[in-house]
């Protein structure tokens, strides 16, 4: 059937900020969805809120809203738009929810929309886990035993019959919020009552536990035809029990035999009838004894997916993309093969590779958070690694981590070897691989892991030849060995531990030998068509067939697997790059090993390498490709980390060179530097011991920020207010040495912070945009609120800023991006640090601007000059934008939500309006903070901050608020005229603040840290704060802010508009 | 543990591959072939289409799951050897009785493992299926030349008289003593009768045939076209098998005197018979059709199967004559994959309906063999 030409224009809606178990993945998927559907002549209308995405690039729909991700936000688009459908399957939980929101209320039908795709009544079937349950009965496939309860007594009474330990899982939660396993009855009433509270129907499912079980997935396609296809089965390698999110995860499946797989797909085509999703991709959970076979369903989301996203990347079909030709009415047969181009979609992909999918955690993090996996996804980011083998991919994959250690080299506690095993954590891997080396059995491990015997035999051959690799040296090491552990996926560095030599020496010891990987395409179908299409993976094999060719090419490293400070925004810059060189006329080759991403979607660029990000793999590529050059600016602190070494290699670095990126990151020189320049820097020295530490801190005064050297996203940065909190710091701090000092800085009390983006060419700077934080100095800039332009900053300091980022900018000769973080205190303008490389924040500016910055950039590392893009000294933003961050809280129970120098947010989102006050209201609903119009603010903060508050509280008061405060707060405020009741602390008697919470009379909480004496308390008010969903501000600017952002909600309603609109208004 | 033993492959353009071996220490010579089907390698293995030929699996990983009972295609397997990227140490399934290892040394089946069999899989495409030998004891270029020149073409072969039973048989549970009929428990017989001609058949097909209450005479694949009408059937099959259809003259024979008598259904070999009896021609494709994940489009209903298939020959279009009607053609190659008589009750697909391995989707044609009989009854 061909398209449908009943309809023009389509709405699409995204998933909104990066949050733990919806990342990357949908900025895919959403992005391939808008290309393929443009392609056909639709116009596209777009809503997202996060602006670090591909997706809300404008030139990528007709009409692009970065606005919050409501149901009457969308409605007022859809007012505003008129588009003829809905598709609402490529932006994850949050879209589906929405548009079944959209359905309900009648906004659909009230303007004509219609949902392709999926209809809201199918949606319904496969997310009510109830009515899931009872459409599986129908077909006669089986469920594992459950009861959907909505109170705590029939909860009681559901467990008699269901038994320990119990599955609970809250309705309509997202990657099983709140959910959990019990095992007695005192978890069971805590997890009960936790889902109970969570669900938004209030609604949690009681069911049979099938732990230990094996835990598959299958991605399905139907169209309208009803013709189904199964694009990639997955199999876990962690048995049911732990989230397939925080599951290594292998494709395709390994230990089924045909007969299963058969009743597996039977079953899959079955479950996509029988829900009705009309059209597009589908993903299935199996779960199956090992025992005796017994098949049961899980669940089923009608919806593009992470598991879709990897399996497309798996396979090399685009499920996205043919998802959204499907909905508008192709089908399968009429749609061509990409890669071999002439066979069509209307097959399943066959691999002659294995695929391993390995999450990435940040527990680091939140060290007071329980790392135990269980069946609520908390991994942040993954990777993907291709190999020829399970073990040759599966290595791969772990050397993709990016966990700073060489495989194997893990500092483990062989005495808690056992208990590592049995219960799911994210070092279980580096346990299992320690046990079989240290001799424990396969059969040893199937007990303990119940991971299948197959995947531990695989992995026990490697410990057997990582023993057999310890005997020998370097010289001794057979050719023949060192060619069979680089074909077990062995990296030269892991290899060097065990013959106790030097990567490089390996690596020579190989190209002495002639051993050196090929390349093989990922092509969709075993080599049985040719592939067109040059996606490829390296492996120890005889052919190689990546066919570089002689063009002028440029090699972009990506940044590699999500993690918190490095995600979204980083891919984002790499596949501008990638777009931009294409158009300078060069061959665009993408490195990168993360599977959720755009930059890994083979339409990116020319040539895609799905590979480690390792200094290894990155120079095997450069072998082959011999390019001109190499980027390294854009894929964040991974590449740069690179940098020097692969320049030492004699690769070509485009842009800032690694000399000066080393400049800038060495706080020696880098201080140097500013002196010379006459740039202010905080006081600060470095200190190995903690007679040293003191001295310095005494010298530069207290209080300090203490970290230690060469760490990301503000890692174990900490404020130090006397000498016995540095004492303990510098005693915990581990791995101190003097290459390797801890660094003190003066910390700036209440003072400014500035973000700055700049283009230089190497003489000339341009200034991107220079955005003024909302929270002060001391919470990280990724943490921090920020807006675009500057609305508090005066003139003279923002002549200030421009003049030192352009004295930077020149003297670092930057050929780029940078970015200059500032401080500004007592009317000091202090720089912070100096990235010269992309930021985080690229994108955002770029969005504000109109400008794509990334672009420009990657055009000025191939040789072009600023005067040829015609741009201001600084650019322009017609309207106020602000960038909010996105918390993981609710994933973490028990961890504090006070922020600090050290990076906690997964994601950012975007408020644009015409005043700062609606521009922040926007930011916080995308972010899930509804400010209130009006109610009850319970307001209660530390010494230091109290001077400002009172401002605060009456603002409130004179837009109608009750305040209700501490002791000590009610104090300051009466005092100051402002009427105020006041309550108990938790510790002070009943009815105290936290039953206030709970019972609901609670609509807003200004809490800023009192310090360590009251601090369980405050903490738990904070924690039902998340629980119950109320805004919680922890800092007096986030308090101004909101006051300004509820004053301008008052006032008038908030509108939307496009980006298209913003941009062509200037 | 030992150290693995070596194994060579040496194909008749010259090309080699050098590899362990695995299975039995001995060598065999045959059509070197490629199937992409991820799963499925027993049945593949036991599979008496694969007669003549050796089998490369593209999927790397093979024989995680052992060797069952019940995933058994025939009486014994029928390749002339294995090539795989990687033999599992272990079988890891509730299933599994033995390690492939351990079944294909049992069943004297040579293989050869650890070589780029995506290499390998790139030049049989591009040169054309040709003919090699596995070896475990001999990897002398030369003398394995000479052997491997020795073997027979494809081309011009009767492999089906080869794998064909003796003597016809009942398919029940005592006649089939290596066929698992457990999954047919509770089955209603009905009084269809049909016979089956032997050319290779499968077992799943025999299966799916008594799973809908057919009952089952297996016929050697010589029988007679009168011998058969002698048993008074209710419809008539003709099975998979390996070989040129050309080359199985007797049976175009017996099928053209069938023709119109009772309602016929033929399978893969069955169906490039029943096209040549229909006056067609039949043509070698260069590497065949072998794998588990070929779109078919069914043209009565516009519809798109995936199929299970393994041919390397496939009936001209052009060749046929008025009254043969293409129902099913592939969509890769568009290659003709299934036709039917305008006017008497036969037809044929070139794919495996029956699956084993391989997708369900084409179990509906199974169903139609018996609507036919009953309204031809
Ligand atoms: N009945 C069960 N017994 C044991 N583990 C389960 C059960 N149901 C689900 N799980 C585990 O919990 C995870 C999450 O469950 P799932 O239904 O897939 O929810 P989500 O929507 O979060 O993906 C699964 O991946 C599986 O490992
Ligand atoms: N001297 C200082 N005074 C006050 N705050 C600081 C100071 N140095 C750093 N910070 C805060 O710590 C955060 C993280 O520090 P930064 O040097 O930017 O580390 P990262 O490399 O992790 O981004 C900054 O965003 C800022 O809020
Ligand atoms: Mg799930
Ligand atoms: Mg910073």
């Amino acid at each position: 059937m061909p398209k449908r030409t009943d309809i023009s224009k389509i709405l699409i809606i995204g998933s909104g900020p990066i949050v733990i178990g919806q990342a990357c993945e949908f900025d895919y998927s959403g992005t391939q969805a808008c290309k393929a559907l443009r392609e056909e002549g639709y116009q596209i209308v777009l809503v997202n809120s996060n602006p670090a995405t591909i997706m809300t690039d404008p030139g990528l729909a007709d009409r692009t809203y970065i606005e919050p991700l409501t149901k009457d936000f969308v409605e007022a688009i859809i007012k505003r738009e008129r588009p003829d459908a809905l598709l609402p399957t490529v932006g994850g939980q949050t879209a589906l929810n929405i548009a079944v929101e959209l359905a309900e209320a009648g906004v659909l039908d009230t303007y004509g929309v219609e949902m392709i795709g999926a209809k809201a009544t199918a949606v319904k079937m496969a997310e009510d886990r109830l009515l899931f349950k009872r459409a599986m009965k129908e077909i006669g496939l089986e469920t594992p035993k459950s009861e959907v309860v909505g109170d705590m007594q029939t909860a009681r009474r559901a467990i008699e019959s269901i038994g320990f330990p119990a599955v609970i899982r809250p309705s309509f939660t997202l990657g099983g919020t709140g959910g959990g396993i019990a095992y007695n009855n005192e978890e069971y009433e805590e997890i009960v009552q936790r889902g109970l509270d969570l669900s938004p129907v209030h609604e949690v499912l009681i069911e049979e536990s099938v732990l230990g079980w094996k835990e598959y997935e299958l991605e399905v396609m139907r169209d309208v035809k009803d013709n189904v296809v199964i694009i990639c089965s997955i199999e876990n390698f962690d048995p049911m029990g732990v989230h397939t999110g925080d599951s290594v995860t292998v494709a395709p499946a390994q230990t089924l035999t045909d007969r299963e797989y058969q009743r597996m797909r039977d079953a899959s085509v079955q479950v996509i009838r029988q829900i009705g999703v009309e059209t597009g991709g589908s993903n299935i959970q199996f779960a199956v004894n090992p025992k005796d076979g017994r098949l049961v369903v899980i669940e089923m989301n009608p919806r593009v997916s992470r598991s879709s996203a990897l399996a497309s990347k798996a396979t090399g079909f685009p499920i996205a993309k043919i998802a959204a030709k499907l909905a508008v009415g192709y089908t399968l047969n009429e749609i061509p093969n990409d890669i071999t181009k002439k066979t069509p979609a209307s097959f399943e992909p066959t691999l002659d590779y294995v695929v391993v999918k390995i999450p990435k955690w940040a527990f680091e993090k939140f060290p007071e958070s329980d790392s135990t996996l269980g069946t609520q996804m908390k991994s942040v980011g993954e990777v993907m690694a291709i190999g020829r083998t399970f073990k040759e991919a599966f290595f791969k994959g772990l050397r993709s981590l990016e966990t700073g250690r060489v495989v194997g080299s893990d500092i483990l506690d062989k005495s808690a070897i056992r208990q590592k095993l049995i219960t799911p954590n994210p070092d279980r891997v580096a346990y299992l691989l320690q046990a079989l080396v240290d001799g424990y059995t396969v059969e040893d491990l199937v007990e303990l892991t119940h991971i299948d015997p197959w995947f531990l035999t695989e992995l026990n051959e490697v410990a057997a030849m990582t023993r057999e690799l310890a005997e020998h040296t370097l010289e001794s090491l057979p050719p023949d060995l060192l060619r069979e552990a680089k074909r077990a996926g062995f990296s030269d560095a892991r290899v060097a531990r065990l013959v106790k030599a030097r990567p490089a020496d390996v690596a020579g010891k190989r190209g002495d030998n002639g051993i050196f990987p090929v390349y093989k395409r990922v092509d969709t179908c075993s080599a049985e068509f040719e592939s067109y299409t040059p996606y490829l993976y390296s492996t120890y094999e005889e052919e190689d067939e990546s066919a570089p060719t002689s063009n002028k090419k440029i090699i972009i490293l990506g940044s590699g697997p999500n993690r918190i400070g490095q995600g979204i925004e980083f891919d984002y810059c790499c596949c501008h790059a990638a777009f931009a060189l294409k158009e300078e006329g060069f061959e665009t080759i993408m490195v990168n090993c993360n599977p959720e991403t755009v930059s890994t979607d083979y339409d990116t660029s020319d040539r895609l390498y799905f590979e480690p990000l390792t200094l290894e793999d990155v120079l095997h590529i450069v072998k082959k490709e011999k390019p001109t050059g190499v980027v390294v600016q854009f894929g964040g602190q991974t590449p740069l980390n690179l940098a020097l070494e692969l320049q030492r290699s004699g690769v070509p670095i485009v842009g800032t060179s690694p000399e000066s990126i080393d400049l800038a990151e060495d706080r020696k020189r880098f201080g140097e530097l500013l002196r010379r320049l006459n740039i202010p820097q905080p006081n600060n020295g470095t200190a190995v011991t903690v007679e040293e530490a003191r001295a310095v801190a005494r010298q530069i005064d207290y209080p300090v920020l203490v970290r230690p050297s060469y760490v990301l996203g503000g890692r174990a940065m900490v404020i130090v207010y006397d000498e016995t909190t540095l004492d303990n710091y510098m005693r915990a701090a581990v791995q101190v040495s003097r290459e390797r000092p801890v660094l003190i800085d003066k910390f700036l009390e209440d003072a400014y912070e500035v973000d700055v983006d700049a283009l230089c060419d190497g003489e000339q700077v341009v200034i991107g945009g220079i955005m003024e934080h909302i929270e002060e100095a001391g919470i990280h800039s990724g943490d921090s609120s920020c807006v675009l332009p500057t609305y508090q900053l005066s003139e003279e300091l923002r002549g200030i800023i421009r003049g030192y980022t352009v004295k930077l900018g020149q003297a670092l000769n930057v050929v780029g991006l940078m970015n200059v973080q500032y401080a500004i205190h007592d009317g000091t303008v202090y720089v912070l640090e100096v990235n010269p490389r992309a930021s985080r924040t690229v994108p955002f500016v770029s969005k504000a601007t109109g400008v794509p910055l990334a672009k420009i950039a990657a055009r000025l590392m191939i040789g072009r000059k600023l005067k040829d893009f015609d741009l201001p000294a600084e650019l322009k933003v017609s309207q106020y934008c602000v960038k909010s961050p996105v918390f993981p809280f609710s994933r973490f129970p028990g961890v504090d939500t006070i922020l600090g120098p050290e990076m906690k947010s997964t994601g950012e989102v975007m408020g644009t309006d015409d005043s700062f006050g609606k521009a922040y209201v926007k930011a916080q609903i995308s972010a899930g903070s509804v400010l209130p119009k009006s109610g009850v603010a319970f307001i209660s903060v530390n010494q230091h901050d109290k001077k400002f508050i009172s401002k605060i509280a009456s603002d409130l008061v004179s837009m109608g608020f009750n305040i209700i405060a501490t002791r000590g707060t009610a104090q300051v405020l009466r005092n100051a005229g402002v009427p105020v009741e006041t309550v108990y602390k938790v510790n002070e008697g009943r009815p105290h603040i936290s039953d206030y919470v709970k019972s609901g009379k609670v609509d807003l909480l200004i809490n800023t840290p009192l310090g360590k004496e009251s601090f369980f308390d405050e903490r738990a008010i904070r924690r039902a704060a998340i629980h119950y969903r109320i805004p919680c501000i922890t800092t007096i600017p986030g308090a101004i802010a909101a006051v300004a952002g509820i004053r301008a909600l008052q006032r008038e309603s908030l509108g939307v508009r496009s980006l298209q609109e913003y941009h062509q208004s200037k | 543990m030992a150290p693995p033993k070596r194994a060579t492959l040496l194909l008749e353009d010259g090309r080699v591959f050098r590899g362990k071996g695995h299975g039995f220490e001995g060598e065999a010579v045959g059509e070197v072939v490629f199937n992409t089907s991820m799963t499925g390698y027993q049945e593949i293995l036991t599979d008496p289409s694969y007669a003549g030929q050796i089998v490369t699996m593209t999927y790397p990983m093979i024989g995680n799951t052992g060797i069952n009972r019940e995933d058994i295609e025939s009486r014994r397997p029928f390749v002339e050897a294995f090539i795989v990227r990687r033999m599992s140490p272990i079988a890891s399934n509730w299933r599994t009785t033995e390690t492939l290892e351990a079944y294909l040394i049992a069943n004297r089946i040579p293989v050869i493992s650890d070589i780029d069999t995506r290499a390998l899989v790139r030049h049989i495409r591009l040169q054309g299926s040709m003919r090699g030998i596995v070896s475990l004891i001999d990897h002398d270029e030369a003398s394995l030349m000479k052997k491997v020149k020795s073997a027979p073409h494809m081309v011009g072969l009767d492999l089906a008289s080869k794998v064909t039973i003796e003597k016809s048989y009942p398919s029940s549970k005592e006649g089939l003593t290596f066929v698992e009929f457990s999954s047919l428990d509770g089955v209603q017989p009905t009084d269809r009768h049909i016979v089956a001609y032997d050319f290779g058949i499968k077992t799943n097909i025999l299966r799916d045939l008594v799973h809908l209450g057919g009952r089952v005479t297996v016929v050697p694949s010589k029988t007679p076209a009168e011998e058969v009408l002698n048993l008074k059937p209710d419809g008539i099959f003709l099975s998979n098998g390996p070989g040129d259809p050309e080359a199985v003259d007797y049976a175009i024979r017996n099928v053209r005197q069938l023709l119109g008598k009772k309602p016929i259904f033929g399978i893969c070999l069955g169906h490039q018979i029943m096209g040549l009896a229909f006056g067609g021609k039949t043509f070698k494709l260069k590497f065949g059709h072998h794998g588990g994940n070929q779109p078919v489009l069914n043209k009565d209903l516009d519809k798109v199967e995936i199929t299970a298939q393994n041919h390397g020959f496939a009936v001209d279009p052009s060749s046929l004559p008025e009254e043969i009607r293409i129902t099913h053609i592939n969509l890769n190659d568009q290659t003709v994959e299934g036709m039917e008589h305008r006017s008497l009750p036969a037809y044929c697909v070139q794919y495996h309906p029956e699956a084993s391995p391989g997708p369900h989707d084409s179990y509906y044609l199974f169903e139609k063999f018996f609507k036919l009989m009953k309204d031809n009854a």
